[in-house]
């Protein structure tokens, strides 16, 4: 293992993260505390309580998922494109260095940054709404198996984009729809049953509903079942990236 | 002397399927300073990212210092610096944090003697808290060479080092690649610029449409395919020239008053002293003699358009 290359990346990409720390860290915070205010007070304010938890604390786990999700995948797919862009990606191409330890340097320091703003919003929600964690272990692994599997996502759609439209596609039109109708503000069972069904598709849902009972002991689906969802998610994109790494995909023609 | 890279039949197609190396074979010996010629498009870039890891091949072997660039390809990248064509920097970061990067990916452990020797060596050691994007031209180039020196590579690829590039710091590249090669450094330069070649190399290798033409000895080349031209400056104008020295093949300028004889200087007879005694036998008097060796210029030019 080149552990300096993977420490040299990590640094790198984390001071990247230092020189736009108002873009990295404080707009998501400010855009959570908006969502906070509309959500949480103007509508929370009619419903009071889902499932016996007040609304406003009912929405902190979607609210954490729905920054670490796309925080992620921005992060991680901007961190491997921009150098594809600039053209510095050759030096990471003619370093001793394998596929592994270029993921985990990119992956690491991208799923590090949004778990720094998962735990921001976190801080900052526990001075606005009444809450709880019942199982503090399970949501930190919940957080971080997230911010992982998420970044690797980021990571394929950053190598795959050839342009800035492409990066922006995937967050925009796919992961955003997801985590809105993924149960961040209600509960799947406040839908018709058409659409409870439908919403079982949607793998946003088995994310937050896991991370949801870590908090408050009520979800969706069974626990269990949630970190299964993320775990096969993790191992197809593992997959994903290997496979593009043993063919060069996009970045050895 | 052993060769520190050996290229076995490299070929390469593109994706789209642009064929831009035909089979390569190329052996380069350690400590030299080879110059690799060829027009815009010829394959040289293609060479030296498959080389360093950038560009995957499709076919062929290639061993650096003993190791095969594929499967022990940790080895061989860590020899290896490259400095590409284009400046690819970035912009936000300082020179130090840059050239510190580069020695770190390339799993160096930390060294600031040696990053401050190479700034210093490269006039950038007063520019080391500037943010990159803050730099000249120039200047960036310099970066883009520190970082390929950053972790004290064996072998050195030089990129069109030249293009863009002010007399000043071309003479520090040169003076660099000196102390480099004095240190053991291989040297590999692309260039389509031929002085530069002639002016530092060791040995010289064509390329073409992805064919190696050529590859020799500077020396041997230059007195191989050099051709001299020997000028006859005539004291008085002629209309034409007598028949006595039409087996000599001379031209005869427009005006009247120059002869011009061309000859191999690789071959025994160059046949000036039998011209010269022809020319007095015509009554012929000359004001002036100079000969032109011809330049790698010339002969790459003869070579390239050769083989067209």
């Amino acid at each position: 293992m080149n552990f300096r290359a993977i420490w040299a990346i990590y640094k790198f990409e984390m001071a990247r993260t230092k020189r736009t720390i108002m873009q990295s860290i404080v707009s998501p915070v400010i855009s959570t505390c908006l969502y906070f205010v509309v959500f949480g007070s103007a509508i929370g304010s009619r419903i009071e309580t889902v499932e016996g938890v007040n609304y406003g604390a009912f929405i902190v786990p979607g609210l954490i998922m729905l920054s670490l999700l796309t925080q992620s995948v921005t992060n991680a797919s901007f961190g491997i494109y921009f150098p594809k862009f600039i053209g510095t990606i050759y030096e990471v191409l003619s370093a001793p260095i394998s596929y592994m330890e270029i993921v985990l340097g990119y992956v690491g320091a991208a799923a590090t940054k949004s778990l720094m703003i998962g735990v921001i919003i976190l801080f900052t929600a526990s001075f606005i709404v009444p809450l709880q964690i019942s199982h503090p272990l399970i949501m930190a692994l919940f957080m971080v198996l997230t911010a992982i599997s998420f970044a690797l996502l980021g990571f394929i759609i950053g190598i795959w984009a050839d342009n800035f439209e492409k990066l922006q596609l995937v967050p925009l039109l796919v992961i955003t729809p997801l985590v809105f109708l993924g149960g961040s503000f209600y509960s799947i069972n406040m839908l018709p049953p058409v659409w409870q069904t439908i919403s079982y598709f949607n793998p946003v849902v088995y994310l937050i509903s896991g991370f949801r009972w870590s908090f408050y002991e009520i979800s969706d689906v069974a626990p269990l079942l949630s970190l299964g969802a993320v775990a096969i998610f993790l191992t197809v994109c593992m997959s994903v990236i290997a496979w593009m790494f043993k063919t060069g995909y996009r970045l050895r023609d | 002397m052993s060769s520190i890279i050996s290229i076995k039949n490299v070929e390469k197609t593109y994706s789209g399927g642009f064929k831009a190396l035909d089979p390569v074979n190329l052996e380069i010996r350690q400590g030299e300073i080879l110059a690799l010629l060829g027009p815009n498009g010829a394959g040289k870039t293609t060479l030296i990212s498959i080389i360093c890891g950038i560009v995957q091949k499709s076919g062929g072997k290639i061993r650096v210092g003993g190791f095969d660039t594929e499967e022990d390809y940790r080895q061989t990248r860590s020899m290896i610096g490259l400095v590409p064509q284009e400046l690819h920097t970035d912009s936000f970061e300082t020179v130090w944090n840059t050239v510190s990067f580069s020695r770190g990916l390339f799993g160096k452990p930390r060294n600031d003697d040696h990053i401050e020797k190479v700034l210093r060596d490269l006039s950038l050691w007063e520019k080391r808290n500037r943010e990159i994007m803050t730099l000249s031209g120039g200047m960036k180039r310099r970066v883009m060479i520190a970082k390929a020196l950053a972790h004290e590579p064996q072998v050195l690829f030089l990129d069109e080092p030249s293009a863009g590039v002010d007399v000043e710091l071309r003479k520090d590249m040169w003076n660099l690649v000196e102390t480099l090669r004095s240190t053991g450094v291989t040297i590999i330069l692309t260039t389509h610029y031929i002085e530069e070649a002639e002016a530092i190399a060791d040995r010289i290798a064509v390329i073409r449409r992805g064919k190696l033409l050529l590859v020799e000895d500077k020396g041997d080349l230059m007195s191989k395919l050099g051709r001299k031209t020997l000028l006859i400056h005539l004291s008085k104008s002629v209309k034409s020239l007598p028949e006595t020295l039409a087996k000599h093949g001379l031209e005869l300028s427009e005006d009247g008053m120059t002869l011009t004889y061309e000859y191999e200087t690789a071959g025994k007879r160059t046949g000036i002293t039998s011209l010269l005694s022809d020319l007095s036998a015509a009554g012929l008097k000359f004001r002036d003699i100079e000969t032109r060796q011809s330049s790698l210029e010339d002969i790459f030019v003869g070579l390239v358009s050769e083989a067209a």
